[in-house]
């Protein structure tokens, strides 16, 4: 009986809106899975604020009330969906690169659902569209900052997963460093998790004991900064969220994913009729990368010289990667003034000359 | 004192801070099932005692109340498990569970707007010219104080169960409640002490985690320690010295790969990340093999206890 109700349930609500999207919606149910929990004051709280943001702007026209933290990737990330997707959400942003084979599966079942997935590439159905930041842009910001501020010449990096968006950060960090800093080594860390405080404070205290002594994260907490904190002359940034609390000092700058004005730009084209398959990559331009209050921890020739970088990124005039470069194992990458396209960058699975240690595959 | 990159100096020092939490939880949890009960919840006492002990800390602005509060906290959600499973007979392995889901739960929910502050500093305990002394000074003699209590605990607790009356008693009750009860004694609240004991340092685990290892709050921040807890008191067959072997082993592992992979190391970092939990599987089939009687654990563990006669 109850199964039945649902699948009845289910039939309506699939009917209803096939019928409507051509002439838009008049009320949308946006709906959002996280990988962490809202608290983890980095990546998901972003993406909640976003999401806030949504219900603020469109008001009745929009629920946005619906969200379930800290979603495995896997197997349980695809059962949140389909029954998101079966409770009536009429879009759902799945908000971890982890979540992508669960998206395009529970999409396939549901055509008439729209999903967004941030930081994915696999758009299998018409209406799975991807979205992303170039977070790699305020890498170059931050890794500029890294080196000019460090004493020991070497910079940690703390990575998640060895996937392109974490390599294309290394990668443009390092550069940016070499850049200022001829004499600077990066050590990169894999915590293999985007979220695990403890973890992540060891990595920092393994980077530490090391001799770093500038540390960029690419995990969700802000554990490493704490770990950094008790060390003095130990530097890091705010990653994904402002992580204001560590001002001035150890967090002297941050990377800010602003993810507000893209999901106030989607659900509105699902209200209006307008909405369309897309793949969304912005960057500094575009606001969905921002570079967090630099504190008056950074001398102000550092800082003077982390703006320019911003503002060139932002204004075009400067590409993070841009050739003459090579790869790690010596061979030629970009070529005098060359920048990589789009489908390059996105794959992006080797290191640039000069960084050692290999990827995990 | 350098291998391959690594100060061993510095390594063992940080192996002994990384594995507190554990240690704690598993010393706690080892007693419990001495006692005869299987507590699943340790992950929720532990978040509970983190998040207790925390802003207990914060608020007070010492530290040592901090732990005392995420004691009673892990102890609180103890008396809740002993409540379902000593009184209204429940089963233990749901009603742990349930244990860690709530106290995840309810975690995250004391939690909200203690995101970001920073709490008081633990400091370490001045030894002296103890800790000048090369190697073993900042191995042994530069902690804070937890960790000395940590190890005292082992040795305490070890004493305990070996050579006094009342933890004769204890594993009396754990090896068949039937006997112990005609016997006279108290099974259930022999027991229901044993879990409020198990709770109070699983919560105090907890705190050193939000006080010390990461010093901050957020949400989930044990992510799984209490499981490891778990393992470690099977991996450690209910012996004292085995579980602060295993606490260290773990924890040892866990940071020498993040060491070796900061220092460059050359070892595929898969096999790194692989390794901690590899190694423990190794040396429980290397305990356990050869061994008689299902290496050590007690006989009417999990089982519940009614007294009908």
């Amino acid at each position: 009986m109850k199964r039945r109700l649902l699948l009845a349930t289910a039939a309506a609500l699939m009917a209803l809106p096939a019928a409507s999207f051509a002439q838009g919606m008049d009320k949308v149910k946006a709906c959002f899975i996280y990988v962490g929990p809202v608290g983890d004051g980095g990546w998901t709280y972003q993406h909640d604020l976003g999401r806030q943001a949504l219900a603020a702007e469109y008001g009745d026209r929009v629920d946005a009330t619906t969200y379930q933290e800290s979603v495995p990737e896997g197997a349980d990330s695809e059962r949140v969906m389909t029954q998101m997707a079966l409770s009536g959400c009429n879009i759902i942003f799945a908000t971890s690169f982890g979540y992508m084979d669960a998206v395009n599966n529970v999409a396939a079942k549901f055509p008439n659902v729209k999903f967004e997935h941030a930081t994915g590439y696999r758009r299998d159905h018409a209406n799975v569209s991807t979205y992303d930041a170039r977070f790699y842009e305020g890498r170059a910001v931050t890794g500029t900052m890294a080196g000019l501020m460090t004493k020991s010449d070497k910079i940690g990096y703390i990575g998640s997963f060895p996937i392109p968006e974490n390599i294309q950060g290394i990668n443009a960090a390092y550069l940016a460093a070499k850049k200022v800093n001829p004499d600077a080594t990066m050590s990169v860390v894999w915590a293999y998790t985007w979220f695990d405080p403890a973890k992540e404070a060891d990595a920092a205290r393994a980077l530490i004991e090391q001799g770093v002594d500038v540390i960029l994260q690419h995990t969700d907490s802000t554990a490493p900064l704490a770990e950094a904190a008790k060390t003095p002359g130990v530097v890091g940034f705010g990653q994904a969220s402002d992580m204001a609390e560590f001002k001035p000092s150890p967090r002297v700058a941050s990377i800010i994913d602003n993810w507000a004005p893209y999901y106030i730009e989607r659900v509105g084209a699902l209200l209006d009729g307008t909405y369309e398959q897309g793949a969304t990559w912005a960057g500094i331009a575009g606001g969905e990368v921002e570079i967090g209050e630099i504190t008056d921890a950074v001398p102000a020739e550092v800082k003077t010289k982390a703006q320019e970088v911003r503002d060139a990124i932002a204004a075009g005039t400067l590409h993070p990667f841009t050739g003459p470069l090579k790869k790690q194992d010596g061979s030629d990458w970009l070529a005098e003034g060359e920048t990589p396209d789009d489908a390059e960058l996105a794959g992006m699975n080797f290191y640039v000359e000069g960084i050692t240690g290999e990827i995990p595959n | 004192m350098d291998i391959g990159g690594i100060n061993l100096v510095t390594l063992l020092a940080t192996l002994i801070v990384a594995s507190v939490p554990i240690l704690m939880a598993a010393l706690g949890e080892m007693v419990v099932e001495k006692s005869g009960t299987l507590n699943l919840g340790v992950e929720g006492m532990m978040i509970m005692g983190a998040v207790t002990g925390f802003v207990v800390a914060v608020t007070t602005g010492n530290p040592v109340l901090g732990f005392l509060g995420g004691a009673a906290a892990g102890a609180a959600m103890a008396g809740l498990f002993a409540l379902l499973t000593q009184v209204l007979l429940a089963n233990q392995v749901a009603s742990g569970l349930a244990l860690t889901l709530f106290g995840l739960g309810l975690s995250s929910l004391m939690g909200q707007g203690w995101n970001g502050i920073r709490p008081p500093l633990t400091g370490d305990v001045p030894l002296g010219p103890l800790a000048d002394i090369p190697v073993l000074g900042p191995i042994l003699f530069s902690h804070d104080w937890m960790v000395y209590l940590s190890l005292i605990l082992v040795v305490a607790i070890w004493w305990f169960l070996r050579a006094t009356r009342a933890g004769l008693i204890l594993r009396a009750v754990g090896e068949s409640h039937e006997a112990a009860h005609a016997l006279g004694y108290k099974v259930r609240r022999i027991r229901t002490g044993a879990i409020l004991f198990g709770g109070a340092m699983a919560g105090m685990g907890g705190a050193y985690v939000s006080l010390v290892r990461v010093p901050q709050w957020t949400d989930g921040i044990t992510s799984g320690a209490g499981w490891i807890a778990l393992a470690i008191v099977v991996f450690a067959s209910w012996k004292p010295w085995r579980v602060l072997m295993g606490a260290w082993l773990f924890g040892g592992i866990s940071v020498l790969q993040l060491n070796l992979q900061a220092a460059g190391s050359r070892i595929p970092v898969e096999y790194l990340t692989m390794s901690p939990y590899i190694i423990t599987i190794l040396v429980l089939v290397l305990i356990s093999s050869g061994r008689g009687r299902a290496m050590g654990a007690p006989a009417d563990l999990g089982k519940t206890f009614h007294a009908s006669h």
